[in-house]
C-alpha cells in the first residue's frame, strides 16, 4: 500500500499499479484510450496526462502520462491542473482531426468511449478546417464491420487481437497519420475471439455486424444480467432486446469467470431466439398432422403424466429448474440426464473427482494464474473457448516473473513482452490432432487417446512413486514425459485439464492421477479442470442418478416396459445411435417433448409443448467448475411458450424463486443455489431494478400502430427486475448490474465505476455459488487402463472433433454462426489421404452407410486416425463406432465443403 | 428473422484468396543466410522482403505470402512492416528507382526546380513510373550529402550537385535503348 | 601528434585504406592493447575518464551509458552492441564520411565497445540508401575477419565478436535507439518506453548498447593514445574533436574535423568560406533539422554543448544548415515540418496527428492562404508537441525549428499573411 495525493486529497493505493489504474480504482474521472484494464499500458494515446510534482514545494510540476507512471508512495499529482487539462483537450482535438463525426449513423453512438472522453476533456469546437484523411474499409467476415475512418489509432485492437487473444491476421499497417488496422487482405477474421474487438475499440471502427443489421441504441435496449448457454464456462452476458427481438449480446463483467471477454459463439450465437421456426403453440401430432391444444386442455394433458411409470429424460442444455421439475414429476429413479452413455459416465466421474479434497476446480481467473499447464485430450478452443483464451494468459506468467526480476512493472505491457520474447510458462498439449493453442505450447504430442492417457500415467509416475506405472511407452515420448513432469513439479500453481469431449474417460483418470501425484508431492490442493461440453452438463449430472443410463431408458422404451416418456429440451438423435432412438421412440405410447425449436426428436412427439429461450426466462445453470449462476429474463415471450419447469408444475403455479428454493432444499449438492436469489428486502422501498435504461425511448409510441394509448408496462411478478424504466437507479443500491452506465461513462468502460478496484469484484453482482462441497478425502489412484484393442484392418481410429461454430446445437441455428459453419469433415493425415486417393475438400462416404462428409487433410494428425467433426449433427456420432472406413464419393454432402474452416494445421500440398 | 439452416455459405469468402509464389532457389539461399545472422524469424522476415525486392524489383502480394509460407510467419506481420518502411515497395516500380532528396538542405539549394525538370522530362510526379517503365520517382529524406546538394540516387548510385543538365545526362545514361 | 583522430586516414580522392595500410597507420593498436591484458572494466574506466559524450545528438556520456549494462554471473550471457549508422537527420552528413572514408576505424571502435560491455554480437544498423558505405564496410569487415580481428577468440583474448551489417528498410525514426532495435527485430520501428532502457532490456530483450558511428570512431584513439592526449584535443569544456559540417548557400560547404570549442564564426567563415556573394546570413540550425535556429549574433559562441544550449539550441549532430536572406524561413521550416510529419511513426497522438496539421498550415502559408488563426495554432503546437507530451523525441525535435522559427522570423510569417503570398517568391 502507498499513499498518493491527487488534487490535494490523499488516497491509499497499490504501488504495483500505475497512476491511471489507481485513479480509476478510486473512482476519479481521468480520460484514457490505449490503456485497458487487462492489457496494461503502452503510452500511445497521451490522453491521461496529469501534472506530477516532485514534492509539496514544487509548484511547477511536470506533465506525465498517468498510465506510464507508477503509483509510488508519496506521489503528488493533479488531474485538474490547467496545463494537464489543456493537454487532454488538445489530444482529443488531434484525434478528432480526421474522425468523421458520424455519430448519428454510427453503431457506437451512445456507448462510445470516444464520445465520453471528448465530453470529459472539454473539447467542443472543431478548428481543423483542412482535408481529412480517409481510409478504405475491409470485409472482415460475418461478425465484424470495419469503418476505419473512425479510427483514433489507439492500437487497442491489435494489442487485444494479437497480443492478448493470439490472433495473427489483424495488424497495424502503414505509418504516420495513415496508420491502418486491418488484415493483409480482405477476409474473415480468423480469431474465435474477434467479437471482443467491438468492445475493445473505443469508437466505432469495429462494430457488431449482426447487430447493425437490426440496430437499436444501447439506451433503447431492454437488458438484464444473463449467462451464456453456448458451453459449460457460463460467461456472463448482457443481451439486449428491442421490439420483441433479441438484438445483440455484450460481455458482462464477472471477475471470476469471463472478465472482459467472450468468445464469438457466445456473442453471435443467440439469434435462434428470434427464429421463425420457434415452437409457439402446444400441439398434438398425429401422423404428421399437428393440431393445437386449447389452453383448457393443457392441465388434463399433463395429468396424464402424473400417474404411473413415466420416463423423464432431462437435458444438459436445460436449466436446473426445468431438470429438477421434471425429476420431481417422474421421480428420481425415472429421471435421466439425457446425455449419451459415455458422456453421462464421464460426467459422473468428474463429479466424483469434484468432491475430492485433493483437487480444486479452477475458475477462468485461476486458470490465468497457472504457471504450468497440461491439457489431456481436449480441443479447448472448440469446446470451451474462454478457457483457451485464459490459457493464452497463463503462458504469460513467465514473462511477468522475468519482468519482476528486472524491476519492470508488469503493467508496462510492451516492455514485459520485449523482455520475455518467446519465453512462456509451460503449456503441454496432448491431443488427437493439432489444436489452436499449439502456437503457445511448450509441448504438443499428437496420438490416440489411449496412448495419451498412458503418457499421462507416465507423467504421474514421474511425479510420485505411489502413482501406478504406465504400460510400456514408446521411447520417443520419454524426454517429453520427464520434461512435462519436471515443469509441473516446479510450478507454484500447476494445472491439469481434461474433459469429456475427447471421448475417453481414460484421459480423465490419467489427469486425476497426475493431479493426485502433484498433490502428494507438494501437499497442496491441485488445480484440476475437467471440462464438459454444455451449459448445464454439471447441473443435470448432479440431479440425475449415476446409474441411469440413456441406453437403459431407450431399451425400456423399445421393450415397451415404460409407455410414457417426457423429453426435456433434448434431441435424442444427438445422444444415441440413429436406429436405437428411432426404434425406442416408435414403441412409446405417449411421447411428450418440450423444446424451443423443432428437432428430429420433436418431429416424433405426440405432444409438443413450446418452451422459452434463455433470454425469456430466469434460470440457473452450473458451469464446469460447479459454479451455479443466475441468468435473468431479458424479454417476454409473446407466444404460449413457457419455461419447461412451469409446464411440469402443478397447474403451472409457483414462480422461479419457489422452484429454486425447493431445488436448494431437496436436491443434494444444491443447498447453496438459493444464495443466488437477490434479496428483495434489501431493496429501497420495495422498488425493483429496471430492465430499461432511464433514457429508454419510444415507450409510448412502440405500439402506436395498434393502439395510441400508452400501454401499461407488463408486470413482472416473479423477478426483482421490472419491464420498465422506473425503479432503483442502477448506480446505487442495486445488487444487480445489467448494462453498466455511470454519469459521463456511457460505454462499457463504465465498468470501473462498479468494481471495488480495477479488475476487482463488482460491488454489485454475484460471482456465483460453488455448489459442490469437497468432503471426500484424497482417494486412491486410478488403475492404468489396458491398451485398447486394434480396430478393423484398414479402418481409421476415430477421434471426435468439434468446431466452435457448429458443434453447439442452439448457436448453430443462428444466422451469423451459420455463415461460419462448414460441412461435417473427416480429418486425416496427408499419408492416409494419399493412400485413399483423397485431396483436400473431396467428398467421402463413411462406413458405406450413406453418411457423407468432406475430407479435411491436416498436417498434424496421427496417421491411422480420423478426426470426425459431425457438423450440426449431420453425422450421428454414436453410429460411427470406434473405427471408420472412408472412401471417395461422387455425391457431395454439402455445398459448403470446408471452405473458410479455420484450423491451424490445414494441409497444403507443397508447403 | 432467422429460420433454421437457411443461410447459405455463399457470402463467406475464403480467408486467403491470393496464392503464394514459391520463392526462387536464389532467394531461399539468401534468406537462409539471414537465418544465421538473426536469432528470430521475425527479423529475417524483414530481410526476406528486401531480398525478394532485390530480385523481383518489388514485393507483390504473392511474394509476400511466399515469404510468409517459407518462414512460417503470419502474412499480416510481414504486411505490417512492409507498409511501414519507406524502402519496401508494395507496388511495381520502374527499372530505375530515383530516390529524390527533398529535405531541407537540398530544398535550400533549389531541389524543387530540379524536381520540376524531372517531372517535365519524364512526365512523372512523386510515386509515379514513367511510361517507358524506366524510372520511378520517389521522395526520400535527407541523403546525407548536404554539402553537395541537391542530390538524388538512381538505383544504387548517388548523384550530386544536380542541375537540369546533369539530370538530362542521367536520364540518357539510365534509360533503356 | 595526431590532432584529427577521426579523419586522419580519410582522403576522399582515393578509396579508404585497406587493412594493411590502416594497420601501419596505428590501426587496430587498441585491439593489441586489449590483447595485452586490459580488462573490460579497465576499458570502460578509460572511456569514462576520457569524458567522451555521444555524438548522435543527445550528448550522453558514453562510459556512463556502458556502465548500466548488467555484468556478472546473474546477468544475461548474451549482450549486444548496436551501432546507429542510420544517418537521416536533415542536413546531417558526417557519419557517411567516416564510413566511406575509413571503415576500419569504425570496426576497431566496435571491437573496443563490444569488449567493454562483453557483447559477442554487434549489429551495424546502416541506412539503406548508403550503398557506398555498405560496400566499404562489407570489404573492411571481411578483411578484419581474415586477420582474426573478428570472429572467435580474437587475437587469443578468448573474446568472440561477430559483426552483422544490417541495412535499414528506411525510416527516420530508426535513428531513435529503441525504434532502431524494433527495426532490427523486424518489427515496426516504433519507439519503446524508457525505462526499461536498452542497457537492461534492449535487442531481443537482452542488454544492449546503442552508440552512434562517430562516438564509436572516437574509441580507437582513446585506447591507442590515451586519455591525456584525448583531453588535449579540445578547445572547450567538452573533450575530443568532432565532425562539423556546413550546408546551404555558403561558398565551400563541407564537413571537417575540428576541436570541440571551435568558434562558430571560424567554422562558417574559415572552413565554409562564408556566405555566397550577395547573400547574408539570416540564421542557422547548428546541429541538424531538430535544433533551434540561431542568429548571426550567435556567431561568436563556441561549438560546445553547454554554450550552444545557453541560447536555447543544441549542438546535436554538429552539422549546420545555413539560412540566407534570400531563402524563405517559412518555407524552410515548412520543409522540415513536412519531413517530420511524414516520418512520424504513427504511435502517439500529438506527433501522428499534430504534425500533419502543422504541415497543412505551412502549405496554406506557402500558397498565400495563411491566417492569424492558423498562426495561433502553430504557436500552440510548439507546446503541444513538446518534450514529455509525446512518446519520443521526434516531435519535440520538430518543435525546435518551429518554435524558434516562429520567434525569430515572426515578421516573415506575418508578411505571408498580409501579402497573401510568399514574399520571397515575388
Amino acid at each position: 500500500m502507498a499513499k498518493i495525493v491527487v488534487d490535494g486529497l490523499e488516497y491509499e493505493v497499490d504501488s504495483d499499479n500505475n497512476l491511471l489504474q489507481e485513479c480509476l480504482s478510486q473512482g476519479l474521472d481521468l480520460p484514457y484510450f490505449c490503456w485497458h484494464p487487462c492489457m496494461g499500458s503502452v503510452g500511445a494515446c497521451r490522453q491521461c496526462a496529469v501534472k506530477q510534482y516532485r514534492d509539496a514545494d514544487d509548484k511547477d510540476g511536470l506533465l506525465v502520462m498517468a498510465c506510464m507512471t507508477p503509483a509510488s508512495d508519496g506521489a503528488i499529482i493533479s488531474i485538474e491542473d490547467e496545463q494537464a487539462r489543456d493537454m487532454r483537450e488538445r489530444v482529443i482535438e488531434s484525434l478528432m482531426i480526421s474522425h468523421p463525426h458520424d455519430c448519428p449513423v454510427c453503431e457506437e453512438g451512445g456507448e462510445c468511449h470516444l464520445q465520453d472522453m471528448t465530453l470529459m476533456s472539454g473539447h467542443n469546437y472543431r478548428r481543423y478546417d483542412k482535408k481529412k484523411r480517409t481510409h478504405r474499409n475491409q470485409y472482415l467476415g460475418p461478425f465484424i464491420n470495419h469503418e476505419m475512418n473512425r479510427c483514433i489509432t489507439c492500437y487497442r485492437c491489435v494489442r487485444y487481437y494479437d497480443d492478448y487473444a493470439g490472433g495473427t491476421d489483424l495488424v497495424a499497417q502503414a505509418s504516420h497519420h495513415h496508420t491502418y488496422f486491418g488484415r493483409h487482405e480482405e477476409g474473415v477474421l480468423e480469431s474465435e475471439f474477434s467479437g471482443n474487438l467491438v468492445e475493445v475499440c473505443p469508437t466505432g471502427v469495429f462494430t457488431d455486424k449482426a447487430f447493425s443489421e437490426h440496430y437499436a441504441r444501447k439506451w433503447d435496449l431492454q437488458s438484464a444480467p444473463s449467462v451464456c448457454t453456448g458451453c459449460a464456462v457460463g460467461c456472463n452476458t448482457t443481451p439486449g432486446e428491442r421490439y420483441g427481438t433479441l438484438r445483440r449480446i455484450v460481455n458482462r463483467y464477472n471477475s471470476e469467470v469471463n472478465g472482459y471477454f467472450l468468445c464469438d459463439r457466445g456473442r453471435f450465437g443467440f439469434d435462434y431466439v428470434n427464429s421463425d421456426a420457434r415452437l409457439t403453440t402446444p400441439v398434438r401430432q398425429v401422423n404428421g398432422v399437428s393440431t393445437a391444444i386449447a389452453e383448457s386442455q393443457w392441465q388434463a394433458l399433463l395429468e396424464e403424466f402424473t400417474s404411473g411409470e413415466v420416463i423423464g429424460i432431462g437435458s444438459p442444455r436445460a436449466s436446473n429448474e426445468s431438470n429438477f421439475a421434471l425429476r420431481c414429476l417422474v421421480g428420481d429413479s425415472h429421471f435421466y440426464s439425457g446425455m449419451s452413455d459415455s458422456e453421462h459416465g464421464a460426467t459422473q466421474l468428474i463429479l466424483e473427482l469434484a468432491r475430492d479434497r485433493a483437487f480444486h476446480s479452477p475458475s477462468i481467473r485461476d486458470i490465468e494464474r497457472a504457471d504450468a499447464v497440461l491439457v489431456l485430450g481436449e480441443d479447448l478452443t472448440n469446446v470451451a473457448p474462454r478457457i483457451a483464451l485464459a490459457l493464452r494468459q497463463s503462458v504469460r506468467n513467465k514473462a511477468k516473473e522475468l519482468a519482476a526480476s528486472c524491476n519492470i512493472p508488469r503493467w508496462q505491457d510492451a516492455a514485459v513482452r520485449e523482455l520475455a520474447q518467446h519465453e512462456r510458462s509451460p503449456l503441454a498439449l496432448l491431443s488427437g490432432y493439432a489444436t489452436r493453442l499449439e502456437d503457445v505450447a511448450s509441448d504438443s504430442l499428437i496420438d490416440t487417446p489411449a496412448v495419451l492417457a498412458n503418457i499421462g500415467h507416465a507423467i504421474a509416475a514421474k511425479l510420485s512413486d505411489k502413482a501406478p506405472a504406465p504400460v510400456a511407452l514408446a521411447s520417443d515420448y520419454s524426454a517429453a514425459v520427464s520434461r512435462i513432469a519436471e515443469q509441473l513439479a516446479k510450478a507454484q500453481r500447476p494445472l491439469i485439464i481434461a474433459g469429456t469431449c475427447a471421448g475417453d474417460v481414460a484421459l480423465i483418470r490419467a489427469a486425476a492421477n497426475i493431479a493426485r501425484a502433484l498433490h502428494a508431492s507438494s501437499g497442496q490442493v491441485t488445480d484440476l479442470c475437467l471440462v464438459v461440453p454444455e451449459v448445464n452438463s454439471i447441473g443435470v449430472g448432479l440431479l440425475a442418478n449415476k446409474d441411469n443410463l440413456l441406453s437403459a431408458a431407450l431399451e425400456k422404451m423399445h421393450s415397451a416396459a415404460v409407455k410414457k416418456v417426457i423429453v426435456l429440451e433434448n434431441d435424442l438423435y444427438r445422444r444415441a445411435g440413429h436406429q436405437v432412438v428411432t426404434d425406442a421412440l416408435a414403441s412409446v405410447e405417449h411421447l411428450l417433448v418440450v423444446d424451443q425449436l423443432p428437432t428430429a426428436t420433436t418431429a416424433k412427439a405426440h405432444t409438443l409443448l413450446p418452451t422459452t429461450a434463455f433470454s425469456e426466462h430466469e434460470a440457473t445453470y452450473v458451469n464446469y467448475e460447479g459454479r451455479a449462476q443466475l441468468s435473468f429474463q431479458v424479454q417476454r415471450n409473446q407466444s404460449s411458450a413457457m419455461p419447461a419447469w412451469r409446464w411440469f408444475s402443478d397447474r403451472r403455479q409457483g414462480n422461479v424463486e419457489a422452484i429454486v428454493n425447493r431445488c436448494a432444499e431437496e436436491a443434494k449438492d444444491f443447498a447453496k443455489l438459493d444464495d443466488l436469489l437477490p434479496d428483495v428486502k434489501q431493496f429501497v422501498a420495495g422498488m425493483k431494478v429496471p430492465r430499461q435504461s432511464h433514457r429508454y425511448s419510444g415507450r409510448t409510441a412502440m405500439i402506436a400502430n395498434l393502439n395510441v394509448h400508452e400501454p401499461k408496462q407488463p408486470v413482472d411478478d416473479e423477478s426483482v427486475l421490472a419491464f420498465s424504466m422506473e425503479g432503483i437507479p442502477s448506480m446505487k443500491d442495486a445488487t444487480i448490474l445489467g448494462a453498466a452506465w455511470a454519469p459521463s461513462w456511457n460505454s462499457n468502460q463504465a465498468i470501473s465505476k462498479f468494481q471495488d478496484e480495477v479488475n476487482g469484484e463488482l460491488k454489485q453482482g454475484h460471482t456465483g455459488s460453488l455448489l459442490i462441497e469437497r468432503t471426500d478425502p484424497n482417494a486412491s489412484y486410478f488403475a492404468v487402463d489396458k491398451p485398447a484393442k486394434k480396430g478393423k484392418k484398414g479402418a481409421l481410429q476415430v477421434a471426435m472433433a468439434y468446431q466452435i461454430f457448429g458443434s453447439d446445437e442452439l448457436s448453430a441455428r443462428s444466422h451469423s454462426i451459420q455463415k461460419r459453419m462448414t460441412d461435417a469433415y473427416i480429418g486425416i493425415s496427408p499419408e492416409d489421404a494419399e493412400a485413399l486417393g483423397l485431396v483436400q475438400g473431396d467428398s467421402v462416404s463413411l462406413n458405406g452407410n450413406g453418411d457423407l462428409a468432406t475430407a479435411c487433410i491436416r498436417s498434424r494428425i496421427k496417421p491411422g486416425t480420423a478426426a470426425v467433426y459431425c457438423g450440426d449433427n449431420q453425422i450421428n456420432a454414436h453410429s460411427i463406432g470406434e473405427s471408420l472406413l472412408i472412401s471417395k464419393s461422387a455425391a457431395r454432402s454439402d455445398d459448403r465443403g470446408i471452405s473458410g474452416l479455420i484450423v491451424s494445421d490445414l494441409y497444403e500440398e507443397g508447403y | 428473422m432467422s429460420s433454421a439452416n437457411t443461410v447459405k455459405h455463399s457470402d463467406v469468402i475464403a480467408s486467403t484468396t491470393t496464392r503464394a509464389r514459391k520463392l526462387t532457389a536464389e532467394e531461399i539461399k539468401e534468406i537462409e543466410h539471414e537465418m544465421t545472422l538473426y536469432p528470430d524469424k521475425q527479423a529475417v522476415g524483414l530481410e526476406a522482403l528486401k531480398i525478394v525486392q532485390k530480385h523481383q524489383g518489388w514485393v507483390s502480394d504473392e511474394s509476400l505470402l511466399g515469404i510468409a509460407r517459407y518462414l512460417d510467419i503470419p502474412a499480416a506481420d510481414l504486411e505490417s512492416v512492409a507498409t511501414f518502411f519507406n524502402l519496401v515497395y508494395r507496388h511495381p516500380v520502374g527499372k530505375n528507382v530515383i530516390l529524390f532528396c527533398n529535405s531541407v538542405s537540398c530544398w535550400i539549394m533549389g531541389c524543387e526546380g530540379i524536381k520540376d525538370h524531372i517531372k517535365d522530362k519524364l512526365g512523372i510526379d512523386f510515386g509515379e513510373t514513367s511510361v517507358s517503365g524506366d524510372f520511378t520517382l520517389i521522395p526520400v529524406p535527407c541523403l546525407g550529402d548536404c554539402d553537395r546538394a541537391p542530390v538524388m540516387m538512381v538505383g544504387e548510385d548517388l548523384h550530386r550537385n544536380l542541375t537540369p543538365e546533369i539530370i538530362d545526362k542521367i536520364v540518357l545514361d539510365y534509360q533503356s535503348n | 601528434m595526431v590532432t584529427k583522430p577521426l579523419t586522419k586516414n580519410i582522403d576522399m580522392t582515393r578509396g579508404p585504406l585497406a587493412i594493411a595500410a590502416y594497420e601501419s597507420a596505428d590501426g587496430y593498436q587498441s585491439v593489441q592493447v586489449i590483447a595485452g591484458g586490459m580488462s573490460p572494466e579497465a576499458v570502460l574506466q578509460l572511456v569514462r575518464d576520457s569524458g567522451l559524450k555521444g555524438r548522435g545528438g543527445a550528448g550522453f556520456p558514453t562510459g556512463l551509458k556502458w556502465s548500466f549494462v548488467p555484468q556478472g554471473e546473474n546477468s544475461p550471457a548474451q549482450k549486444y552492441l548496436v551501432v546507429n549508422a542510420d544517418e537521416m537527420e536533415p542536413g546531417t552528413f558526417k557519419d557517411r564520411l567516416l564510413m566511406e572514408g575509413d571503415p576500419h576505424l569504425l570496426i576497431e571502435g566496435m571491437i573496443i565497445a563490444s569488449y567493454a560491455i562483453q557483447a559477442s554480437m554487434a549489429y551495424l544498423f546502416l541506412r539503406g540508401e548508403y550503398t557506398a558505405s555498405e560496400r566499404a564496410l562489407k570489404k573492411a569487415i571481411g578483411e578484419a575477419y581474415d586477420k582474426g580481428l573478428l570472429g572467435k577468440n580474437i587475437l587469443g583474448t578468448g573474446f568472440n565478436l561477430d559483426i552483422v551489417l544490417h541495412t535499414s528498410a528506411g525510416r527516420y525514426i530508426c535513428g531513435e535507439e529503441t525504434a532502431l532495435l524494433n527495426a532490427l527485430e523486424g518489427k515496426r520501428a516504433t519507439p519503446r518506453a524508457k525505462p526499461p532502457f536498452p542497457q537492461v532490456s534492449g535487442l531481443w530483450g537482452k542488454p544492449t548498447i546503442v552508440n552512434n558511428v562517430e562516438t564509436i570512431c572516437n574509441l580507437p584513439g582513446i585506447l591507442t593514445y590515451g586519455v591525456d592526449w584525448y583531453h588535449g584535443l579540445t578547445k572547450g569544456s567538452d573533450h575530443g574533436s568532432k565532425l562539423f559540417g556546413v550546408s546551404g548557400k555558403v561558398k565551400t560547404p563541407g564537413c571537417w574535423e575540428l576541436p570541440l570549442g571551435t568558434p562558430i564564426r571560424e567554422l562558417l567563415e574559415d572552413y565554409a568560406g562564408g556566405m555566397r556573394d550577395g547573400l547574408q546570413l539570416k540564421g542557422f540550425l547548428p546541429g541538424g533539422g531538430s535544433t533551434d535556429f540561431m542568429l548571426p549574433e550567435h556567431l561568436d559562441l563556441h561549438l560546445d554543448y553547454a554554450e550552444i544550449a545557453s541560447v536555447g539550441s543544441r549542438l546535436a549532430t554538429g552539422t549546420m544548415i545555413i539560412l540566407d536572406n534570400k531563402t524563405c524561413p517559412v518555407g524552410m521550416v515548412g520543409n522540415l515540418m513536412k519531413f517530420f510529419a511524414h516520418e512520424s511513426c504513427g504511435f502517439c497522438t500529438p506527433c501522428r496527428d499534430g504534425l500533419p496539421w502543422v504541415d497543412e498550415i505551412f502549405n496554406e502559408f506557402e500558397s498565400g492562404r495563411g491566417n492569424e488563426k492558423d498562426l495561433q495554432i502553430l504557436h500552440e503546437h510548439v507546446d503541444y508537441l513538446g518534450p514529455g507530451r509525446t512518446f519520443c523525441a521526434l516531435a519535440p525535435g520538430a518543435t525546435a525549428p518551429l518554435g524558434s522559427g516562429l520567434k525569430y522570423f515572426a515578421e516573415d510569417f506575418q508578411r505571408h499573411i498580409d501579402e497573401k503570398c510568399c514574399p520571397y517568391k515575388h
